[in-house]
């Protein structure tokens, strides 16, 4: 069972929690919406709730709730750029359909 | 798939719901757009890498519209046609500016906000601004994948409200919601997250590549008042790099140079300037189309000797600033530099010195104001946790109506908070008095020829009565962009008049509408363009193809046949050619179909043929179905 980051993707989260000036990691989730059944959520964390996992890459606490983990499991979340857009990126082996945008997934 | 951005916990968006906000600061020489992304705010690059877009934007001569470098390439060539610093004409008559020095033909609007006429026809300020809006609008969309919810725009700290109402207009001319005009020292003091620091007083110093602008803040309970400006509308980087130019010729003895090798020697001071940023010297080197070469070496010490008048230029307009505002030096809690003159190190050293204190120099002063101004706009499209204050702005200067004898009476003063309502009574001054004229007026003077006219109404139908009898209540509204509206209330029988003020330098909401709507019938002519390339192309592939047949198998029609086929080719073809506005896409189409019609027959023939070709000489056996 884990959740890792890439170093870029670390990096980055370093820098967006300095400068934030407060957080103690990443919370990485899912939740059930969207077209295609799931959609991820990625969020800063300031409270760990008590049923709360706790991963740590490259120096980053990954915060995960035990219910997502069972869908994000083993995932790895790069940041990339894309063309003009950049931002975080799940690659998560359990996902079997993704709608057009990959938004939204199913498992 | 997607990218994803962190957002605030508990906070994340359903999947298509993100709130794209940007913020824009439309500047003089240059504009830049801006967006927070994952709790931080960056500027967004175009498909070049470059951040910065030159506010430069080209008609060209087959009424496309070009924006940024392409325009700014070409604004020697094509000086009527390329409109540069716009925003020195935005919400200005053509009386408000020297019209000598500009290489446009100006149209005299009658007291309304200036025009000129290019070749796509007579452009206002608005218009032209709107298509570097337009611009922004479209690299962000692009770099963050969806449509924005809004913007918020910077406009200088001493624009009145024609000049905030204009900005406006253009951001609607280019289909951008605008969240809030921001003060562009405001959005620099909220770059380096001034606003949640404790109360204080700060100074802005901008220097930009042609304005020196100057303002006085003071920051109080998460509002941002302006105590001061003050400027200078005609120094910033370029003139360095004038000092240099000038110096190299001297130096290297050369002749009065032609046009094209003082854009290069232009170009070359320009590069030594940035070089002795962080550079002992800089070595220039060039050869002219004289054939002449010039090569001399400026060090940082001829540098700092050559725009000491200039560093020390912008240091009267600083004192002057305080004055205003009655502060001393000591006051001052904190420096902000904005614009990328500032990182020439004789600018921070002055600048150091004059106020006791090294100024605030971490963030790129290009894109301070554009970071400033995108934190704002993601607080109001509401991705950020409702615990922050909203930063408020206040009125820059005092508004108020004129009365008997050409004075001003004041109803809103300056520095209050928006938004905000002031109300005030009036009175008639003759027996009788049926109407008043309000005449709304923006100022600090006394006199109404002093002060800056925004708007006239009437309010009609008041009751007869002896002077002073009536009471007519006058209200004014501004909003959280500082755009105001007047409404004037008969209180004894109710009648009532208002105005939202479109001021008479801004634009009518006619005028809008109707850019707008020739927006929507561009669009209308566009999709018919579209349709006749179309028709053509399809017809063009038919007719090549039935001419490869008749040469191929002319002999299965008889004469007659092919007279009646050509008859339709010369049709279609005489209808693709009809040249330019007589070309119809139906009058195509409908050929197109006559002779796919005419030639239906011929297609049935040389099917038949040649299947009977290839069955020639073989036995149904043989045949593999």
């Amino acid at each position: 069972m884990a959740i890792t980051l890439t170093e870029t993707a670390a990096n980055r989260v370093e820098k967006f929690l300095s400068n934030r000036g407060k957080g103690i990691g990443l919370r990485l989730g899912v939740k059930t919406t969207g077209c295609s059944g799931m959609a991820y959520t990625l969020e800063f964390v300031d409270d760990l709730n008590p049923e709360d996992m706790a991963f740590e890459s490259h120096g980053v606490k990954v915060i995960v709730d035990p219910k997502s983990l069972a869908y994000i499991d083993g995932t790895e979340l790069d940041f990339t750029k894309e063309g003009l857009n950049e931002g975080f990126k799940f690659n998560n082996p359990n996902v079997k359909d993704e709608c057009g945008c990959g938004e939204s997934f199913t498992v | 798939m997607a990218l994803l951005q962190i957002s605030e916990p508990g906070q994340s968006a359903a999947p298509h719901q993100h709130k794209l906000a940007v913020g824009i600061d439309l500047g003089t020489t240059n504009s830049l757009v801006a967006t927070v992304r994952s709790g931080l705010s960056s500027v967004l690059i175009d498909d070049d890498g470059h951040a910065l877009l030159p506010s430069v934007v080209r008609y060209l001569p087959n009424g496309d519209v070009e924006v940024g470098y392409a325009a700014q390439a070409a604004q020697s060539q094509d000086a009527a046609n390329t409109i540069i610093s716009a925003k020195r004409f935005m919400g200005r008559g053509l009386k408000d500016i020297d019209v000598s020095l500009q290489p446009y033909h100006f149209v005299d609007n009658n007291d309304e906000m200036l025009q000129i006429e290019t070749r796509a026809g007579i452009k206002s300020p608005v218009e032209i601004s709107a298509e570097i809006l337009k611009a922004l609008k479209n690299r962000a969309e692009k770099s963050l994948g969806g449509e924005l919810v809004g913007a918020v725009i910077t406009v200088p700290a001493y624009f009145d409200d024609a000049q905030r109402q204009a900005t406006k207009d253009a951001a609607r001319l280019a289909g951008l919601n605008v969240l809030r005009l921001l003060n562009e020292p405001t959005a620099a003091a909220v770059a380096y997250g001034l606003d949640n620091a404790a109360e204080g007083t700060y100074v802005i110093y901008d220097l930009g590549g042609g304005t020196f602008d100057i303002s006085i803040l003071r920051l109080s309970k998460g509002v941002f008042e302006v105590l001061a400006t003050n400027g200078d509308s005609a120094l910033g980087g370029d003139d360095f790099d004038r000092r240099i130019f000038c110096w190299i010729l001297e130096q290297s003895k050369c002749k009065p140079v032609n046009a094209q090798d003082t854009r290069l020697l232009l170009t070359k001071a320009r590069e030594a300037k940035e070089w002795l940023t962080d550079h002992a010297s800089a070595q220039i080197t060039s050869i002219l189309s004289t054939g002449e070469v010039v090569n001399v070496s400026l060090s940082t010490k001829q540098f700092n000797e050559l725009t000491q008048t200039l560093v020390a230029k912008t240091l009267n307009p600083t004192k002057k600033a305080l004055r205003d505002a009655s502060l001393n030096i000591e006051d001052i809690k904190g420096v902000v530099l904005v614009g990328g003159a500032t990182r020439m190190p004789q600018i921070r050293l002055a600048v150091a010195d004059f106020f006791k204190q090294s100024p605030l120099t971490n963030l790129d002063p290009d894109k301070i104001v554009a970071l400033g101004a995108a934190i704002q706009a993601n607080t109001l499209a509401g991705n950020k946790s409702g615990a922050d204050l909203l930063l408020l702005d206040v009125i820059p200067l005092s508004l108020g109506l004129e009365t008997m004898g050409g004075l001003v009476e004041k109803i809103i003063p300056r520095n209050a908070t928006l938004p905000i309502a002031r109300a005030q009574e009036f009175t008639t001054f003759k027996d009788g008095q049926t109407a008043m004229s309000i005449h709304v007026l923006q100022g600090e003077r006394e006199l109404v020829t002093d002060c800056r006219s925004l708007a006239r109404f009437e309010l009609r139908g008041i009751p007869p009565m002896v002077a002073g009898a009536a009471r007519i209540r006058v209200t004014f509204t501004v909003d959280a962009d500082g755009l105001l509206s007047v409404s004037a209330r008969e209180i004894a029988s109710n009648v009532e008049a208002n105005i939202a003020v479109k001021p008479s330098y801004g634009l009518s909401e006619e005028q809008i509408l109707a850019m707008l709507k020739s927006g929507f019938s561009a669009a209308e002519a566009d999709k018919q363009a579209r349709a006749l390339a179309e028709a053509k192309v399809d017809a063009e592939s038919l007719l090549e193809a039935i001419k490869n047949a008749l040469k191929q198998d002319a002999d299965l029609l008889n004469n007659q046949e092919k007279q009646q086929i050509k008859a339709k080719i010369d049709a279609l073809e005489g209808n693709i050619h009809a040249g330019a506005g007589n070309a119809s896409s139906d009058a195509i189409i409908k050929a197109t179909e006559a002779l796919n019609a005419a030639t239906e027959d011929f297609a049935a023939r040389r099917m038949d043929a040649s299947v009977s070709r290839a069955l020639a000489g073989k036995n149904l056996d043989s045949l593999e179905i």
